[in-house]
């Protein structure tokens, strides 16, 4: 089974992505922000990360650009998930090392969709 | 809605569309003709279809065989066509079409246009082999309010996420508002034109590749064969025709043969072969690749 770890401040959007993943299979584990994630996947690297931007304490960006440059954080594959959806921000996702990318509000089959993208289901 | 009224909309869609509409369908035409009906300021399905019985009401007519007949649509939706575009025909007529240069598409159901832009996006990535190239895309649909759609080439945040990677989005579309618009050099590409299948077509020319995906579902037999034929005479030998992966040419029609391992991929059949009513596909004189 394929381990996502959801990171949103969000406890809904937590919830909601929760459900559709577990759908697709998958094992989740959630993290509030961008330190708590960098601490889970300092103890255990998950396939696939889902990544809020704006969260207090760490955002979305400086979460992934620590990731990057852990030891194995070049492995996890990583979609964005944010209201940001404006061109400069996605190029900035893109260009930290961001798989994919989803612009809120999604639904189920934005996620399978774009998880297919990325070859994770 | 009661029998009769079912029985009249069905024998109309038949006789404007083609469409098929099995007596299980009965939702569907709830779904998308009370919008019609409300817009007509029509109450219910009933006054709806009252209303087409009595001759002059065109616009109604139009609304309603437009509603009955669009499909939604994504971009690349399914994939594997766009697979066959890139890994099979393309080389191939590469090959084939060297001394002429050009290579001409038709997207016989186009609806919104999700489709041939994304034969214009799978060009736009092979630029480097088509240098020199003239290509030429049209698709035609049955709808003129798809097509409108289609032309204006904007999308909304839903519609440019479902099989678009966003790397495509950043470099083949322009942010407007809340909308994504597919870029001027896309646009360009493509031409649009109001057609129903059941009419005459052979004024567009020849196409190599013909893209009629999940439309001949909707005709009963003799009526895909009838425009299977029609369509044979505008692909040249070797040229191609792409269906849904759902639906086949095997007992339909001689013209076309299944590429093999190629899902919902045929092949005009050399020269000889005429476009007649067929014999089984194993009958035919040749199963393989060119």
């Amino acid at each position: 089974m394929k381990q996502c770890l959801v990171v949103d401040d969000s406890s809904v959007i937590r919830k909601v992505a929760r459900r559709i993943l577990e759908d697709m299979n998958f094992e989740i584990a959630e993290a509030e922000d961008g330190q708590q994630a960098l601490d889970h996947c300092r103890k255990s690297m998950p396939d696939a990360i889902l990544l809020d931007w704006n969260m207090p304490v760490m955002d979305g960006l400086e979460f992934l650009t620590s990731l990057r440059n852990e030891e194995g954080g070049e492995r996890p594959v990583v979609v964005f998930c944010t209201t940001e959806n404006d061109v400069a921000h996605i190029a900035r996702a893109i260009r930290a090392g961001a798989n994919e990318y989803i612009m809120k509000p999604f639904d189920r089959e934005i996620v399978e969709a774009k998880f297919q993208e990325v070859g994770l289901i | 809605m009661n029998a009769s009224e079912f029985e009249f909309l069905k024998k109309f869609l038949k006789e404007r569309s083609g469409l098929v509409l099995s007596n299980d369908k009965q939702y569907l035409v709830e779904s998308r003709l009370l919008p019609i009906a409300r817009n007509a300021k029509l109450e219910t399905l009933s006054n709806l279809i009252q209303t087409l019985q009595r001759p002059g009401n065109r616009k109604l007519e139009t609304d309603v065989v437009e509603a009955m007949t669009t499909n939604e649509s994504f971009f690349f939706r399914d994939k594997t066509p766009f697979e066959h575009f890139n890994e099979t025909m393309l080389p191939a007529l590469l090959q084939s079409r060297a001394s002429q240069r050009t290579l001409k598409i038709w997207c016989a159901a186009a609806s919104t246009g999700q489709e041939p832009y994304s034969l214009a996006i799978c060009i736009k990535e092979a630029a480097a082999k088509l240098g020199g190239w003239r290509t030429r895309i049209i698709g035609t649909d049955l709808s003129q309010e798809v097509l409108e759609k289609a032309k204006a080439g904007l999308y909304s945040q839903f519609e440019v996420q479902r099989g678009l990677p966003i790397q495509m989005l950043l470099k083949y579309f322009e942010q407007k508002g809340d909308m994504w618009q597919i870029s001027p050099a896309l646009r360009a590409m493509v031409e649009w034109r109001q057609l129903n299948l059941l009419e005459n077509f052979n004024h567009l020319g020849e196409f190599d590749i013909l893209f009629c995906r999940n439309v001949l579902i909707y005709f009963d037999q003799p009526t895909k064969i009838e425009v299977l034929n029609r369509l044979a005479k505008m692909i040249p030998e070797d040229g191609y025709l792409v269906l849904g992966a759902a639906e086949t040419v095997v007992g339909l029609t001689d013209a076309f043969k299944p590429v093999p391992e190629k899902r919902g991929l045929f092949q005009r059949k050399p020269s000889g072969a005429s476009a007649t009513v067929s014999r089984p596909a194993f009958a035919a004189s040749s199963l393989g690749t060119r």
